[in-house]
């Protein structure tokens, strides 16, 4: 038995890395510190045993070699492919994901795109003013959940990073601290607040406009009632954020996926800067998938823009609305796709998966899925940060490497897509001959 | 064995004191040699023959340069290039993406760029960028000077202590040496409050000028080849200069480890302003030159504007945020435990504004007041003060006095009442901009010893050749030239030629390792555990870059000094 202490987890954006690992007979016997999904996914559950490629209906299991050539050859004949997902996989396969993008002329977006994309519009709009997420531990006397309910999605969050913990200035942990939870529903998280803000579904962008208002100073235009909250209430909230010396609202995907979308990210933001006029404030938003922050960075950092990446006319065209995943599946355009670590068929409108179901679909994952389903080849992988290393990005940016725990036969998402890249390459040479 | 003649060129080779002889430089297996016997062989007959550039700072990757592009999709499509057989797309202007910084540089003649502000807990970030810049050997300076633990050893006097944290932090980021940006005021700013030189940092007790003058004695506890880097307090205030002078003052009676100054201060420009607001701003850059001039300890950059539209980004999250005030474009902020901060920033130079006006004569002067070129570097802070794809315009300004004259015209008529430039005539050489842009940079971070920077038997096999005769005193064809350049070899290797990428190579990463004494190393170690399981939100495991993000490195030691 080896003990393996700091482990980093790969399943949500909070990133934990104080994780202990107990590894017997090449496998994860027993974890330590993980919330129960984390755990889960540490230990490991079913696989996709074999690479396999579809005939006459059936998939049928084939070789690895088999399957990259059939991938390869489906994306080197495609004129509006689309390689999506990359949100639980590490940067280094996002990094050959845009070489191969650029060599096929794909778009390449990752499932930002179906839930905070509109947080990255909205702060392409006005900015995000926030921190990392020890700064909230060490200072944040107020934190805000807003449409996020962490006790289910990112188990550890409160404990690590905000109410929970004890911080340099704020010795108390939670004694110290003050929980405001907004939601359309009293979660379990609101359970626990110090306030419970219970908003009527859709009225997220008419609080925030109140609450703005009152921040700056215009309380006398706000109404009694705002979506469902008494006016008094807006003004008592306005007041905890004011006299706090360092506040935080943590955003979920029931703001960014209700009626105004960006809009209400883009509105939650002048909020905080509403509130910065009097104190420190800050937000963030609650990333779901571990490293679904890294693919944004490194698509940024490659093409010069986060998702939603056309790389069809041989430079990145960004232009959300047009080249988003959904946005060339709806319009027909896409005639093969490429999922890697995502299960779009799970996600994506009924429009976009009934176009799917037209078009060849090549899946990289570990594990089946609905997606699975779709597939014409799959090529099963190893899990990152149980059985192979790599980067991701916490969801304030920080950037960690996962460990490998426990070998295996797989091989990593990076191997297959280089291993894909190369094949392409060598048909387009002998189509160039 | 791969070898490479270049003929006949006009070489400039300022370390090896070589203005403009004509001059046949060998290169075998990407080192200057003497001799070559079967090489390949570029004429270079009337053309200008210089090392590869050596830019002292420019924020070209990391978090915030990245938050800049995420944030700023306009400025990403106003550089849209199309993959090349031998190039990746380059997009943005003054945040271009990773592949476009290497390309573009490359093209300008630089080879090496060094990163000057890594927040030691997103190095790893910085790194992975790095290792995306093409062409390009950098570096990356980590950010030590609003670190608690820095703090807590200013406070309690500890300079071993002190010099044992840095050497940590300098180790486990893969950096290169100590930048200091707004010490204490990064700290405050996590309060929404700033700090002035002499103020108490909220909760630390020490202030900014104690922070400085003890970063500066633990550098030089070791054999460092790079000085203390400073951004100092008061960035961009109208009457700043004062500040700016004593911030110098705290440094002077340093030993250095060797023959270079204790300090460099950064991006000067935005630190040699008069006035008491922005109505009756001024120029202070003859302060400033006159300072140094007189001085040994200091060197500068200049940190000249470049008009037009940029991205300001800096670890003085509060500078940004008045910056924002003032113009109320889009704004992100991003503060690090325990370390630094940063703030983003749109900002627009105009040549219609009287302060930008002022700030863009400001840089210049500083170049043009300076009598030793060894003490001064080109830059633009870049994006701050404008991107570096506008040097080959700050180049023309320096060489011809007719081009600034001109450009005074257009601008602001402020630049005749409240800035010297319109009477100053001193026109750089080409000696002179090698000096600025090669020479007195890798000597100033000690590249010079590891084969930046010069032509001498041993240097690396880095060289730019300029497409233009000695002789030329057009400041239109000078731009031209020095923004294509002929050839740009790397290594030995042509990377640039006719102005195009020819090959991309990956480049190398620089990084210093202090060597400290043991028991310091132990006593320090113990306090910096306490720190990560109290207050970090990382482990302490976990913190150091991890060997995988240097690919190709190279090491320089820094032993302790005894
Ligand atoms: S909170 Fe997220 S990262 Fe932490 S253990 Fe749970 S799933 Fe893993
Ligand atoms: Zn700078």
């Amino acid at each position: 038995m080896v003990e393996i202490t700091d482990v980093v987890c790969p399943l949500c954006g909070c990133v934990c890395d104080d994780i202990v690992v107990e590894v017997e007979d090449n496998e994860v016997k027993k974890v330590r510190g993980a919330c129960a999904v984390g755990k889960s996914k540490l230990m490991g559950h079913g696989r996709i045993k074999s690479p396999a490629i579809r005939a006459n209906g059936v998939l049928k299991d084939c070789s690895y070699d088999e399957a990259i050539k059939k991938a390869a050859e489906i994306l080197a004949a495609a004129r509006r492919p689309l390689l999506y997902g990359w949100s639980s996989t590490v940067c280094e396969a996002t990094k050959v994901g845009v070489e191969l993008a650029v060599e096929i002329g794909a778009v390449i977006d990752n499932t930002a795109s179906v839930c905070h994309g509109p947080s990255v519009l909205a702060i392409q709009d006005v900015g995000l003013p926030s921190c990392t997420l020890g700064e909230v531990k060490n200072r944040a006397s107020l934190v805000i959940y807003w449409g996020a309910n962490p006790t289910s999605a990112h188990g550890n969050h409160m404990k690590r990073y905000s109410y929970i913990s004890k911080g340099y200035f704020l010795p108390g942990g939670k004694k110290d601290k003050k929980l405001v939870v907004v939601d359309v529903r009293e979660t379990k998280t609101a359970k626990m607040a110090d306030r419970f803000i219970q908003v009527e579904p859709g009225k997220d962008y008419l609080f925030f406009s109140a609450l703005r208002a009152i921040l700056y100073g215009h309380e006398d235009v706000v109404p009694d009632d705002v979506g469902g909250v008494a006016k008094k209430e807006l003004l008592e909230l306005a007041d905890m954020m004011k006299e706090t010396p360092f506040g935080i609202i943590f955003f979920g995907m029931g703001v960014t996926q209700s009626r105004g979308r960006h809009n209400n990210i883009i509105n939650a933001i002048q909020v905080t800067r509403a509130a910065h006029t009097h104190t420190k404030f800050n937000i963030m938003p609650m990333r779901g998938h571990y490293n679904v922050t890294g693919f944004n960075q490194v698509c940024t950092w490659e093409t010069g823009f986060p998702f939603a990446v056309d790389l069809s006319r041989g430079f990145a065209w960004y232009n959300p609305g047009e080249t988003a995943a959904n946005d060339i599946l709806w319009r027909k355009e896409c005639d093969a796709a490429l999922f890697i670590a995502s299960d779009p068929v799970s996600h994506f409108p009924a429009d976009s998966i009934r176009h799917l179901a037209r078009i060849p679909v090549i899946q990289i994952d570990p594990f089946a899925n609905p997606t699975t389903e779709f597939a014409d080849v799959v090529i099963p992988t190893a899990v990152s940060g149980v059985e192979a290393e790599g980067s991701v990005y916490r969801m304030d940016g920080i950037p960690l490497r996962l460990r490998k725990l426990v070998d295996t036969d797989y091989p990593s998402d990076e191997e297959v897509l280089m291993r894909i890249l190369e094949e392409v390459r060598a048909i387009r040479a002998k189509e160039g001959e | 064995m791969s070898e490479l003649l270049i003929k006949n060129g006009v070489v400039y080779d300022p370390i090896n004191g070589v203005k403009g002889e004509k001059k046949d430089i060998c290169i075998r297996d990407g080192k200057v040699v003497e001799e070559v016997k079967n090489p390949k062989v570029i004429d270079a007959e009337g053309m200008v023959v210089m090392p590869g550039g050596v830019d002292i700072h420019a924020h070209i990757a990391g978090g915030k340069v990245n938050a800049g592009r995420l944030f700023r999709p306009e400025d990403g499509r106003r550089g849209l290039r199309p993959r090349t057989k031998v190039c990746m797309p380059e997009s943005g202007y003054s945040v271009p993406n990773t592949f476009a910084t290497g390309y573009r540089y490359a093209r300008m003649g630089y080879t090496f760029v060094m990163e000057p502000a890594m927040p030691p807990l997103a190095a790893r970030h910085t790194h992975e960028e790095l290792i995306d810049i093409p062409i390009l050997d950098n570096a990356a300076i980590p950010l030590i000077d609003n670190n608690w633990m820095t703090m807590e050893y200013v406070k309690s006097g500890d300079i071993d202590l002190l010099a044992a944290y840095i050497a940590w932090m300098i180790r486990a980021t893969k950096g290169y040496g100590v930048k200091v940006v707004n010490p204490g005021g990064t700290e405050a700013w996590a309060w929404k409050k700033n700090c002035d030189l002499n103020d108490a940092v909220p909760y630390f007790d020490v202030t900014p000028a104690e922070i400085v003058r003890a970063l500066a004695e633990a550098n030089e506890r070791f054999e460092m080849p790079h000085s203390i880097h400073v951004h100092g307090n008061m960035l961009g205030h109208p009457g700043n200069y004062e500040v700016t002078l004593k911030t110098y003052d705290l440094v002077k009676g340093i030993t250095p480890y060797r023959d270079r100054p204790v300090m460099h201060a950064t991006h000067t420009q935005f630190f040699s302003y008069g006035g008491t607001t922005w109505r009756d701003f001024e120029s202070k850059a003859r302060a400033i030159a006159d300072y140094v001039n007189a001085n040994e300890h200091v060197s500068i950059d200049i940190g000249s504007v470049i008009i037009g539209d940029t991205t300001t980004m800096t670890a003085d999250g509060p500078m940004e945020y008045s910056l924002h005030q003032i113009t109320g474009r889009k704004w992100t902020n991003h503060d690090v435990e325990l370390e630094t901060g940063s703030g983003i920033t749109p900002f627009l130079y105009s040549g219609k504004v009287s302060v930008h006006t002022l700030q863009w004569a400001i840089g210049l002067e500083l170049a043009l007041l300076t009598k030793d070129p060894w003490k001064i570097a080109l830059t633009s802070d870049h994006p701050n003060a404008g991107p570096f794809i506008g040097y080959p315009i700050l180049i023309s300004m320096l060489m011809s006095k007719r081009r600034r004259d001109e450009s005074a015209k257009e601008m602001h008529s402020v630049i005749f009442d409240r800035a010297e430039l319109p009477s100053i005539d001193r026109e750089y050489s080409f000696y002179e901009i090698a000096i600025i842009t090669r020479g007195m940079t890798a000597r100033t971070l000690g590249l010079h010893e590891h084969g930046k920077g010069h032509l001498g038997v041993g240097a690396d096999g880095d060289v730019a050749i300029y497409d233009i005769s000695p002789e030329e005193r057009d400041a239109g064809k000078i731009q031209k030239a020095f923004l294509n350049a002929k050839y740009t070899i790397k290594g030995g290797e042509i990377v640039v030629k006719d102005g195009e990428v020819v090959s991309a190579p990956p480049g190398r990463t620089f990084f210093v390792t202090p060597e400290c004494e043991s028991g310091l190393m132990d006593e320090m170690t113990a306090k910096l555990k306490e720190m990560f399981a109290n207050y970090y939100s990382v482990s302490l495991a976990n913190y150091p870059v991890q060997d995988a993000y240097v690919p190709n490195p190279y090491e320089i030691r820094a032993p302790w000094r005894s």
